[in-house]
């Protein structure tokens, strides 16, 4: 149950778009057509889904004050919290350049769909983000960790998928020529931020 | 509104800001701003513009990262083989954000936690590694700098008016560290004093930061004609 809620809360309450801007500057390239967004939001989920949890495991087992006692307990006291950046990229970087190589290996269709998306994920703010929210607010377990990273990512999905669809609709309406483009999905967006704030407090 | 801060920064030394290299400093500013015309960098653009201070903060942050971003790669260019690129940026961008983190949390505890993640965004901000990527990577260090200098300028005045506008409106007063608040109304007017003024606490809220930036994006584009898209 606490999955469920976790799970909920990642996709409409704490959307990473609309309450934390991650992952605008792919948001605001790749929305133009639905079918693009729909390929970044799935390469985007499937990302999240591996390097949260990795991620996590590194934190809890070589990063965190005191995560070392397993090797021997004179570790104790140290604290490489500090290498949490550099560690954290690495991992997104190399997750990303493996899971490319391995889906075109076992998946090419897959890969048609996706491939061009994943090398622009290594730098889309969301997956850091998931990651350093996982740090910030210290998931009990690995399984809860996946859950928050799952659910971010299909709620980075559902709002990349719904600003593609209007700016479709959006081409062949009358807006003032300034805010063509770049503006009206900026506005957009707020509008559709300030609609999914009713979700806010939504416990299951 | 843009180009007086750049005069202003401009003339030192002859060689270095020649008129070409001048231009690296002024054209971020409006013509090719970063966020607003090469759309990057927006996450931490809109996240962190609740308050000014915390603009102006993280406007230091991203300069500074910046500036040593560009100088180093830019000094590497040469020796950074081509396949493993994005990793070198990476990591040098990595470690001056950790610095900046480092010394934020020992400085400033009570900022580093407002700003929370978006210290460590820093990394993936779109600018940081667009200006590797596009510049330092094919010029001098010199002129890398004044490249950086102005990307950050550019990034820096639209979160600074954006928080400028959220910040007065939301909060009907804009505080300083050291300077207290400075109120623009007096205290009688406001609801909670019999008056007839409230605080606008939508202007608080994340969407709110979304349409200021569409507005700022309208104002410019009307005054630019140049830089209207087609569709």
């Amino acid at each position: 149950m606490e999955y469920l809620s976790l799970f909920v809360k990642g996709i409409f309450v704490e959307n990473m778009i609309f309450a934390y801007f991650l992952g605008m500057c792919s948001y605001l390239a790749v929305s133009k057509t639905v079918k693009t967004a729909v390929g970044l939001g799935f390469a985007v989920i499937f990302v999240l889904g591996i390097t949260v949890p990795i991620n996590y495991l590194l934190e809890n087992f070589v990063l965190k004050e005191g995560a070392l006692t397993w090797l021997s307990p004179a570790y104790a006291a140290v604290d490489l919290s500090f290498l949490s950046f550099i560690m954290f990229i690495a991992v997104i970087a190399s997750m990303v350049q493996l899971v490319e190589m391995i889906v075109e290996k076992f998946a090419p269709a897959l890969y048609g769909a996706l491939g061009i998306f994943l090398p622009l994920i290594a730098v889309n703010c969301s997956i850091l983000g998931g990651a350093l929210f996982m740090q910030e607010r210290q998931y009990p377990s690995i399984g809860e960790a996946t859950v928050f990273g799952l659910g971010s990512g299909v709620g980075w999905l559902l709002a990349i998928v719904a600003i593609a669809a209007i700016r479709e609709k959006i081409r062949y309406s009358n807006i003032p020529a300034p805010l063509k483009g770049l503006g009206i999905t900026f506005i957009l967006t707020g509008l559709m931020g300030m609609a999914f704030m009713a979700f806010m407090g939504i416990e299951i | 509104m843009s180009t007086e801060t750049a005069t202003a920064v401009a003339p030192k030394k002859e060689s270095l800001f020649s008129k070409k290299n001048r231009r690296l400093l002024t054209d971020p500013l409006d013509d090719s701003n970063p966020i607003t015309v090469q759309v990057l960098g927006i996450c931490s653009a809109l996240a962190i513009t609740v308050q000014v201070q915390q603009a102006v903060i993280m406007s230091l942050a991203v300069l500074f990262v910046m500036i040593g971003g560009n100088v180093i790669i830019s000094l590497m260019r040469n020796i950074i083989p081509d396949r493993i690129r994005i990793i070198v940026q990476l990591v040098v961008i990595a470690s001056l954000v950790i610095i900046v983190d480092e010394v934020l949390k020992a400085y400033s505890p009570d900022i580093s936690e407002k700003l929370s993640v978006f210290v460590g965004l820093i990394i993936t901000n779109c600018i940081i590694m667009g200006r590797l990527e596009a510049f330092a990577l094919g010029n001098k260090p010199g002129p890398a700098m004044l490249d950086a200098v102005g990307n950050a300028m550019g990034y820096a005045w639209i979160l600074l008016a954006v928080a400028l506008v959220r910040e007065v409106f939301g909060s009907g007063a804009i505080s300083f560290p050291g300077m207290g608040q400075v109120k623009f109304l007096p205290e009688s007017w406001f609801m909670a004093n019999g008056g007839f003024y409230e605080n606008n606490n939508l202007m608080i809220l994340p969407p709110m930061a979304l349409i200021t930036v569409g507005i700022i994006i309208w104002i410019q584009r009307s005054r630019n004609q140049g830089l209207i898209e087609e569709n």
